[in-house]
């Protein structure tokens, strides 16, 4: 073949894939050199408490996961049942809420709710017979996890019986089939194909969840692996057990990503919203009231937390909060923080999505090549290595050679680009293939190239889904307590930063207050986001 | 980039000569030797699959061959990227950037970033004046019919003013009065600018009405080549009056080709 000059596209990606490599290489290398430093040390900590540690965090994740799953095989069939109802276009909005709201939120939502000094206390201890406890441990840590999961697994296998074909549907009805057939024929083989990845994908966010166990845990006989090399940081200051922990928890993430693309999981985990087909069966009286039943509890348990949290921050006065310079400037560190990291993370998915579409035109039918492969899946294998992992090692190497908080900022903007690049990918691959397929012979043809052809054709077809990644980026940004959480100070503070000092002062009002401003600029992202991409699809 | 209509050495119709040039998507090898006169127009007929659009790839430089040299007037451009080339070429569809008005997608054929000089907006307000479009400067590619979308296409060829311009099926999707009003175009626009066209299509009354010569492929290979008027005469190649599936004494003006895509 005549050697043609280097598409510019496949340098940016080469860059992208260097800079990722950079950053998560950066964390292995911290990680290896603590541990060689302390061999002992890290072999040590290996004792009773690291496997209590780790059998809680499975523990804990397989019991969400089945409490999550379960209840949204009933509630997804039960809307699939009543295409039409009063409403129904406002519970699935609803329930895709819960993805879009910081786990620090959520936390406190339940904890509002649920809490030694939440709204259902009285009750609870009325029923109880004694004070309530508040909701603290494995409990606390169960109820946030469904009530981010069970709407995900709601939508996701409402989608999968989208894919019944009408015509099945139609035929059920001329055969006269009744509820409990048509379920046991129709509804479940398609539910059951559909469960494993749904499942994998609950287990694989619980496992790695580190928030909602920091918040709601409430303590060392509910901590998991990821909480623990927090703790092991930056209170215990124990580097060998951090490296041991790390090590286990990547471990651990490693075999279970490995079983869920057996399955053949979505790991990014966004459901489209399914349009109702026309359905042929009508349900009976008795289904039907069993269905509102189902449906009803599921929007009390999904709606109660998100209530709670706008009540108990409507009740914090706001006005107060906003003039506090601390809340100003973690305000103001927020927005820059997430501003830069969404940027990066735009920047970089785009560069490995035209990359990985310039390799594949210059490759027509060829085997796919390494660097291919990593332009394609390699935004995929940033999951496996969670966000405090990666903090960790970079904690690791650098507070030997300079003060690690001084570095916050790089550290919160690069580990927040990388976490978000799966979901811009996704918002923004589909629209690059599209407009490539259309413009590519075109571009060739007349010669244009580089910086005129992102001037005059990319940017052009691409700013939609360009701001959906951008805007969902940097919600993911906005509302992250991970590398914060570790490379936080009191000099550079966020929002979800400043939120958990204040719940750990115990100004419990503040944090109702700061978590629904939190809460509310996220949705107001992610609903920009999805707006944004709804109008691409003409 | 070469700026357009500046390539050195052409002048007019220049002759694209594909001289033992072999390709292959990965199963059936397409192997083609041939010579398209300059300044002539030749229409490439065959059944589907039969290499008509990725010979024209190949001339335009959006396919490597695997062997073989491709040489327009006389000069390898083997190794030339597309816009290189001394061609143009109208695909079937998206010959036109969606976002960008008629204006612009002309301009584009002078200057690849858009900076346009006063002689060039010129060029582009009479090459438009010439296939009928003035007026319409500002649309955007959606607000125009089927064939006036075809028509910026040519505009374009016409402001870039190379010696070959190849056409893979651009009026395909047209009704027969529209295609025929389209084909006297590009013949009229011939017979000003003497280029060389290769067009490729499906349908023998186009081939008839605007082309001299005609090349017909097989299996992906050159099966014949000829002036127009003797393969659609009785004595036109076997194969050819095959495809047209005409009767033994057809002479082809029953027009009863099949379009096999």
């Amino acid at each position: 073949m005549p050697a043609r000059p280097t598409d510019p596209r496949i340098t940016a990606g080469v860059i992208a894939l260097a800079a990722i490599a950079l950053l998560i290489g950066g964390a292995f290398a911290g990680l290896i050199l603590e541990g060689a430093r302390d061999l002992s040390g890290a072999a040590s900590a290996f004792d009773p408490y690291l496997f209590r540690v780790a059998r809680f965090t499975l523990w804990q994740a397989l019991l969400s996961t089945l409490l999550s799953v379960v209840p949204a095989l009933f509630v997804a069939r039960a809307l699939s049942r009543h295409p039409r109802f009063f409403g129904r276009g406002f519970i699935l909005q609803l329930f895709a809420v819960p993805l879009a709201l910081p786990a620090i939120v959520a936390a406190l939502g339940v904890l509002a709710l649920y809490g030694r000094a939440g709204y259902f206390a009285d009750i609870l201890s009325q029923i109880g017979g004694q004070s309530w406890p508040g909701i603290y441990g494995l409990s606390g840590i169960l109820v946030a996890h469904v009530f981010f999961n069970l709407p995900l697994s709601v939508r996701l296998f409402l989608e999968a019986l989208g894919t019944v074909p009408a015509d099945q549907w139609r035929l059920a009805s001329q055969l006269g089939m009744g509820a409990r057939p048509a379920f046991r024929l129709i509804e479940w083989p398609v539910l059951r194909a559909a469960l494993p990845g749904v499942a994998g994908l609950v287990f694989m966010l619980c496992i790695t969840s580190f928030t909602i166990v920091l918040t709601l845990g409430g303590g060392p006989a509910a901590t998991t692996l990821e909480v623990a090399i927090y703790q092991a940081l930056r209170f215990d200051f124990d580097p060998a057990r951090a490296v041991t922990l790390t090590l286990l928890q990547i471990g651990l993430t490693f075999v279970v990503v490995l079983a869920l693309m057996r399955l053949g999981a979505n790991t990014v985990g966004d459901a489209n919203l399914p349009v109702a087909p026309r359905r042929y069966l009508s349900a009976g009286a008795a289904e039907t009231s069993l269905n509102a039943l189902v449906i009803i509890a599921a929007l009390v348990f999904v709606g109660g937390p998100m209530a709670a949290t706008v009540a108990a921050g409507l009740g914090a006065d706001l006005g107060r909060l906003a003039g506090e310079s601390a809340v100003r400037q973690a305000t103001l560190t927020s927005a820059v923080l997430a501003l830069l990291s969404a940027l990066l993370s735009v920047a970089l998915s785009l560069s490995l999505i035209m990359a990985r579409r310039a390799l594949a035109l210059s490759r027509g039918i060829g085997a796919r090549t390494l660097l291919e492969h990593a332009t394609d899946t390699g935004a995929g294998f940033v999951l496996v290595v969670p966000p405090i992992v990666i903090g960790a090692g970079w904690f690791l190497l650098l507070r030997t050679v300079s003060d690690v908080f001084a570095i916050a900022p790089v550290m919160v903007v690069a580990v927040n680009a990388v976490m978000a690049m799966p979901f811009a990918i996704r918002a923004v691959r589909p629209a690059y293939d599209a407009a490539s397929e259309r413009h590519e012979r075109l571009c060739a043809q007349l010669g244009i190239s580089g910086w005129n052809r992102l001037r005059l054709v990319d940017w052009p077809s691409l700013r939609r889904p360009l701001a959906t990644g951008f805007a969902f980026a940097m919600a993911l940004s906005l509302g992250d307590l991970g590398v914060i959480a570790l490379f936080g100070s009191d000099s550079v503070q966020t929002l979800p930063y400043l939120l958990l000092a204040r719940m750990g002062s115990y100004r419990t009002a503040d944090a109702a207050g700061l978590a629904l401003l939190l809460g509310f600029v996220c949705l107001a992202l992610v609903l920009a986001a999805d707006r944004l991409g709804r109008g691409e699809r003409t | 980039m070469t700026p357009a209509g500046k390539v050195a050495g052409v002048e007019k119709g220049a002759a694209v000569r594909l001289e033992q040039v072999s390709f292959s998507y990965g199963e059936a090898p397409f192997l083609f030797d041939v010579e398209f006169a300059a300044s002539k127009i030749t229409a490439i007929m065959g059944p589907s699959g039969s290499g008509k659009s990725t010979l024209l790839n190949l001339v335009a430089g959006f396919e490597t061959p695997r062997s073989g040299r491709v040489l327009i007037g006389g000069a390898d451009v083997g190794t030339e990227p597309p816009s290189a080339r001394p061609v143009s070429m109208v695909f079937q569809e998206n010959n036109l950037f969606a976002h960008l008005s008629v204006e612009r997608n002309v301009g584009l054929g002078r200057s690849p970033s858009l900076r346009l000089t006063e002689a060039d907006h010129a060029a582009v307000a009479e090459a438009l004046k010439r296939v009928g479009l003035t007026g319409k400067q500002q649309r955007l590619p959606r607000e125009l019919s089927g064939g006036e979308r075809q028509r910026v296409a040519l505009a374009r060829v016409l402001v870039r003013d190379r010696p070959v311009l190849l056409l893979d099926e651009p009026f395909a999707s047209l009704g027969p009065a529209l295609r025929d009003d389209m084909l006297d175009l590009v013949a009229g626009v011939h017979a000003e600018r003497g280029m060389t066209v290769v067009f490729v299509t499906h349908q023998p009354e186009d081939a008839r009405r605007v082309s001299q010569n005609m090349v017909f492929l097989d299996n992906g290979t050159v099966a014949a080549t000829g002036v127009a008027a003797d393969f659609f005469d009785r004595s036109g190649p076997e194969a050819f009056r095959r495809y047209l599936g005409a009767g033994p004494f057809g002479d082809g003006s029953r027009d009863v080709a099949r379009k096999r895509t």
